[in-house]
């Protein structure tokens, strides 16, 4: 089942304060990912897996095309849905992963972790306690789970970051480069719970730098050069 | 995936409707063909520069001053109220029930001559609430949460540092429960320090009571941590409106890109 359908999607920048010059990234992209896969974005540095992602979680504004993601049983254009709506879709049904931590300074840890969970109505109980189980999956000692991570590691705060993503998924996840810079032992965690959310019938779009991490998730794969359509890994 | 909460967030109706709204002052323009809508549970931040037309877009809506031109209507029990156009005794009753002002500067929206549970009791009172053994209990309680110790509840607001004078303020605006909050520049005239709790404070408030809020900010980092969509203002006009990621990242205008190149966000 098509989780999410790109059609004749182009995203060129006009940078304003530039001379108005105008920045041709994408062109034309189209492809579809289901349930259960994990398609791996792929290209050159500079043909846009970033920007293509960011189009998809609506970070980004698209220039043409349609983004089209399913939503409670319906189809919608990320491209042309309102604020609100993208709003409600990042809630229920599409989340982002990067490998940077970006939240309010002073909160700890363990409510960092736990807040996707309280946010679909667990009980703050068993939320603390998943999110216990999710940490020390991830190799962050509890001594830890009390403070806030702004004075962690920077590989600490990318796992905190990780299992806050992973520890609720949503319909469709988008991972840009979340094993990036992880030492071996995390990354293949990290591979485990991607895997992991894909069994469980997951769509995961991801942009990975590893092609030995590609090649453990991946179930297909798309070139934004030759922007064609996915083949099977 | 449960499907039930799809449909009970997005079956609601707005809360806030504006329509070309529009404040002259004599011939100056204080802001100019604003519209938009906002939902129950929503924070809509404007930025732009001093004399973008922010305060003035927000004091309109907040009922201190008159548009005019357009239309600003509240959803109330299931109608609309055309807002500047009741009759000053409905206003002030739909403003102490239905919606909170957080000043800046919290000695405009504290009495300060009155002590830290008095000027929290004072909106319960105006609600309807009369037993005084409640109402100490819930200003105590409302200390608590925005984190002063309750055993000052009977200290004047002039013993309070800055930043405990506008959790002061904020605790008495949100103990009645509002379904509307304005804010003008919440963390402005705070340390850094101190206006990160506040933002961390602010943001687990409305979210829990599930409160709209509309803030008015001139900082680009305090609109990415508390709001979910923004409106960008220039000369009295929007400029540019969107979700406030996807303005911040991608800004479409010029001046935008220049308000988002200008500073690190």
């Amino acid at each position: 089942m098509d989780m999410i359908r790109v059609n004749g999607v182009s995203k060129s920048f006009t940078l304003h304060n530039q001379g108005a010059a105008t920045l041709q990234v994408l062109e034309g992209i189209a492809f579809a990912a289901g349930a259960g896969e994990c398609l791996i974005l792929q290209g050159e540095s500079g043909a846009g897996k970033s920007t293509l992602l960011r189009l998809l979680y609506g970070n980004y504004k698209c220039t043409r095309g349609e983004i089209l993601v399913r939503h409670d049983e319906q189809w919608i254009d990320i491209a042309t849905a309102q604020a609100r709506t993208i709003l409600e879709i990042r809630r229920f049904t599409l989340s982002y992963v990067s490998q940077f931590l970006r939240v309010i300074p002073r909160v700890s840890t363990i409510d960092i972790v736990s807040g996707p969970l309280l946010a679909r109505g667990v009980g703050a109980e068993i939320a603390a306690r998943r999110a216990g189980d999710m940490l020390s999956r991830l190799n962050i000692p509890p001594r830890l789970w009390g403070l806030a991570p702004a004075t962690f590691s920077g590989g600490e705060q990318q796992r905190v970051n990780i299992a806050r993503s992973f520890i609720a998924h949503t319909p469709i996840m988008l991972l840009d480069e979340p094993t990036a810079s992880l030492d071996a032992a995390n990354r293949d965690v990290v591979i485990e719970l991607i895997n992991e959310a894909r069994k469980s019938g997951v769509c995961l779009v991801g942009i990975f730098h590893d092609e030995a991490v590609r090649q453990m998730v991946a179930t297909a794969r798309f070139d934004i050069l030759t922007a064609k359509q996915p083949e099977a890994a | 995936m449960d499907t039930s909460l799809f449909s009970q967030a997005l079956s609601q109706e707005p809360l806030l409707q504006v329509q070309n709204m529009s404040r002259f002052y004599g011939e100056r323009i204080g802001c100019r063909n604003v519209s938009f809508q906002l939902w129950p549970g929503e924070i809509l931040g404007i930025v732009g520069e001093s004399g973008s037309g922010k305060s003035t877009l927000l004091r309109c809506l907040a009922a201190l001053d008159q548009p005019s031109e357009g239309e600003i209507q509240l959803a109330d029990g299931g109608q609309w109220l055309d807002v500047p156009a009741l009759p000053e005794p409905k206003r002030r009753a739909l403003m102490r029930r239905a919606w909170g002002i957080v000043h800046q500067n919290p000695r405009d929206g504290l009495r300060m001559g009155v002590s830290a549970g008095g000027n929290i009791g004072e909106r319960l009172m105006d609600a309807g609430e009369r037993n005084y053994g409640e109402i100490r209990r819930v200003a105590r309680d409302w200390l608590a949460r925005v984190e002063i110790d309750p055993d000052r509840i009977d200290d004047l607001p002039r013993h309070f540092s800055g930043g405990m004078q506008q959790r002061l303020q904020i605790a008495r605006v949100l103990v009645s429960e509002p379904r509307l909050v304005f804010m003008d520049e919440p963390t402005g005239g705070l340390d850094v320090s101190v206006q990160a709790k506040l933002l961390d404070l602010l943001r687990a408030l409305v979210r829990d009571m599930g409160i709209a809020a509309v803030i008015v900010t001139h900082d680009l980092a305090v609109a990415r941590l508390l709001t979910d969509r923004l409106m960008v203002m220039k000369d009295g006009v929007v400029i540019e409106q969107g979700l406030t990621d996807q303005v911040l990242d991608d800004p479409q205008h010029a001046y935008t890109q220049l308000l988002t190149s200008a500073v690190l966000v």
